[in-house]
């Protein structure tokens, strides 16, 4: 594959496990993927698939007495896993900045909106208190809050969900980063301010130019914004597509039952049943051997026992299932 | 048309909050709701957070007495009724909740559970009992060694199952579902639901079925009740909802929610800003301060919740 730019972010076999009183669990199970510059990507999965744990470990921000990671994470040619403590610190809210799920939480309830934001720019821009307050309340704006000066001033708890969501984003924005990993930025919200939020990013991502990874269970969420999707399942990434191609044609079975057990909304049609995933997401200490999904899977098969490889069925088309051994589809049926 | 099962005659409540010298803070939760839920129906009330819903669940089953207004159920007033008659009727209506971690009894095994519901109605032999409770767990799908052992080594999706068969325990004519697949993944969800329409047909209940989500109830409902700030604002039988028409916020509901295509292309966000507290419900129509149609006339009367085609009722100045 030629590619003009080197991408902006490159995960190659990126590995994480806790260590537990029942031994060392693997969450995330050799994850590779690329994000070019501007990029939307969105990670797909359910919970405890290991979406989340692969935002953290990109940035290092898991536990360190507690887990393990290993595998190599490139962002604009530099190895974030071989930088200092202080290199990556340097990094973090800076060139890659995260939002997380729960803004009440992700925000420090005794500091007011003002300081945290202002925080951001004195520390890595090294701006004044006075100048980094100014340009706080024009970052605030920008993400569409009507009366930043009083914003500013309040304290956490003073602002409803939706406006802490946007300080929070705001927050995430101010030192312009190339890179931003959304972990589940919506999810907490009523439906309307939801998409209130989702219409913001996408805006804000092109108006700045920005890659964004963004992590979600909502597969409507991921249609809307994203370019390109990959979806996880048990620690794997199972098959990644640019997002038109991936709902029109899903490859993997976990993909194509996951599409078809949403519910749509569709106020004409007579309900029909739900085409449901038999079983459930096994927990992370008891993945089964071979194909993570072979257990729930309609279509396994002898070769199911072991872990397939990763197959091309487009240029830009992956999966990971032993149905496509070849580049195209194994045609199901006995004999 | 179908016998009325159960019947909300103007039914508000109101909690109050602290009482300081000057002023004294209530919450407004659920304002003059009149809503009837026909026998073999499902209901969809639909809303977002803060909006009443399970309030308005709750004071159904009887479990919060209003601050005024009338319940109805099969052609009783539920209030006007003695303890051991409310007792029994109990029977007839029951609710499945949203977190299936914090609704079952952790020190419990599942016989326990399932088996509680007959005791506390003195229904049936010990023997009798134990044989419904295996078959309700073969109604709602888990194996039969379920029985010995406790909530915490089944999953989401099976607590909720588990939620599902106590409520099932005494054949009520009506369960009240408040938000029951919103803590499964979606895999899961579709198996909840399937169930859920599979249990219906088989016993013939009614549903009440309340959700944040727009999809989830237009795949489950017959009719859809839609509320904001504690007022019905829409309730109109679920075809009614593919059409425009429908209530400022109802149509701004319906264009926020995700479609899970990429083709589609959004329309810009209707609504701007959040939902106002309901501690301080703003006066006229508690909408229009988000409303994108709104006039003088919605800042300053409460629209009356009226029939606007046979089944469809609304509560708006322009519509």
């Amino acid at each position: 594959m030629s590619r003009v730019a080197e991408p902006l972010l490159q995960v190659a076999d990126l590995q994480a496990a806790f260590l537990t009183p029942a031994g060392l669990v693997p969450a995330v199970n050799g994850i590779s993927f690329s994000l070019g510059a501007g990029e939307t990507l969105g990670l797909v999965g359910e919970s405890g698939c290991g979406k989340t744990v692969t935002a953290l470990a990109i940035l290092r921000l898991l536990p360190e007495q507690t887990s393990q990671q290993s595998g190599k994470v490139w962002f604009a040619g530099q190895d974030l896993m071989a930088l200092s403590k202080h290199d990556i610190r340097a990094i973090r809210g800076n060139r890659i900045a995260m939002i997380f799920q729960e803004p009440m939480t992700a925000l420090n309830p005794v500091l007011t909106i003002g300081e945290q934001i202002s925080e951001v720019l004195r520390l890595h821009r090294g701006l004044e208190r006075r100048a980094a307050w100014q340009e706080a309340g024009q970052t605030l704006r920008q993400v569409g809050i009507a009366d930043p000066e009083e914003r500013l001033r309040q304290y956490p708890h003073q602002l409803s969900g939706g406006l802490r969501q946007r300080a929070l984003i705001a927050m995430a924005l101010v030192c312009q980063p190339q890179l931003v990993i959304a972990d589940e930025p919506t999810t907490a919200l009523d439906v309307t301010i939801q998409a209130q939020i989702l219409a913001l990013l996408a805006e804000l991502r092109a108006q700045m130019n920005m890659a964004l990874l963004l992590i979600s269970h909502n597969l409507g969420v991921v249609a809307q914004i994203t370019d390109r999707v990959a979806v996880m399942y048990a620690g794997r990434i199972v098959e990644t597509a640019p997002t038109p191609r991936l709902f029109a044609a899903p490859c993997h079975p976990y993909t194509q039952g996951l599409l078809a057990s949403v519910p749509k909304l569709d106020f004409q049609a007579r309900p029909v049943r739900l085409q449901a995933i038999p079983g459930q997401v096994p927990s992370l200490g008891e993945v089964p051997a071979g194909c993570p999904f072979q257990p729930r899977c309609p279509r396994a098969f002898a070769a199911c026992q072991e872990m397939p490889p990763w197959l091309s069925v487009a240029a830009d088309h992956q999966v990971a299932c032993w149905l496509y051994q070849g580049g195209t589809e194994k045609v199901s049926g006995h004999g | 048309m179908a016998e009325i099962l159960l019947e909300a005659r103007k039914v508000t409540k109101i909690f109050p909050l602290k009482t300081t010298w000057t002023r004294r803070l209530q919450v407004a939760a659920v304002t003059d709701v009149s809503l009837s839920l026909q026998a073999g129906e499902t209901l969809g009330l639909v809303g977002e957070s803060g909006c009443g819903k399970s309030t308005l669940g709750r004071l159904l089953l009887a479990l919060l007495p209003p601050t005024s207004g009338e319940i109805w159920f099969a052609g009783r007033n539920i209030f006007s009724l003695s303890r051991s008659e409310l007792r029994h009727l109990r029977r007839q209506m029951q609710i499945v909740f949203q977190d299936p971690y914090s609704s079952l009894n952790p020190r419990m095994t599942i016989r326990q559970i399932l088996e509680e519901p007959y005791i506390i109605h003195g229904l049936g032999s010990k023997t009798e009992r134990r044989d419904w409770v295996a078959s309700l767990l073969h109604d709602v799908g888990l194996p039969a060694e379920a029985l010995h052992r406790y909530p915490h080594e089944f999953s989401g999706g099976q607590r909720q199952r588990l939620g599902i068969a106590r409520a099932l325990a005494l054949k009520p004519h009506l369960v009240i579902a408040d938000e029951p697949v919103s803590a499964l993944d979606v895999s899961v969800q579709a198996q909840v639901l399937n169930l859920f329409n599979d249990l219906k047909g088989k016993m013939g209940l009614t549903y009440l079925f309340i959700s944040h989500d727009l999809s989830v109830i237009s795949h489950v409902s017959d009719r859809i009740a839609v509320m904001y700030l504690g007022r019905l604002v829409e309730v109109a039988p679920r075809q009614r909802y593919g059409q425009r028409g429908l209530h400022p916020y109802t149509e701004a509901l319906l264009d926020a929610v995700p479609v899970a295509d990429p083709a589609f292309r959004r329309p810009v966000p209707r609504l701007q800003g959040d939902p106002p507290s309901p501690v301080q419900i703003p006066p006229g129509c508690p909408f229009h301060p988000r409303c994108p149609e709104a006039e003088a006339i919605c800042r300053e009367v409460v629209p009356e919740f009226r029939p606007v085609a046979a089944d469809h009722w609304l509560s708006c100045h322009r519509r």
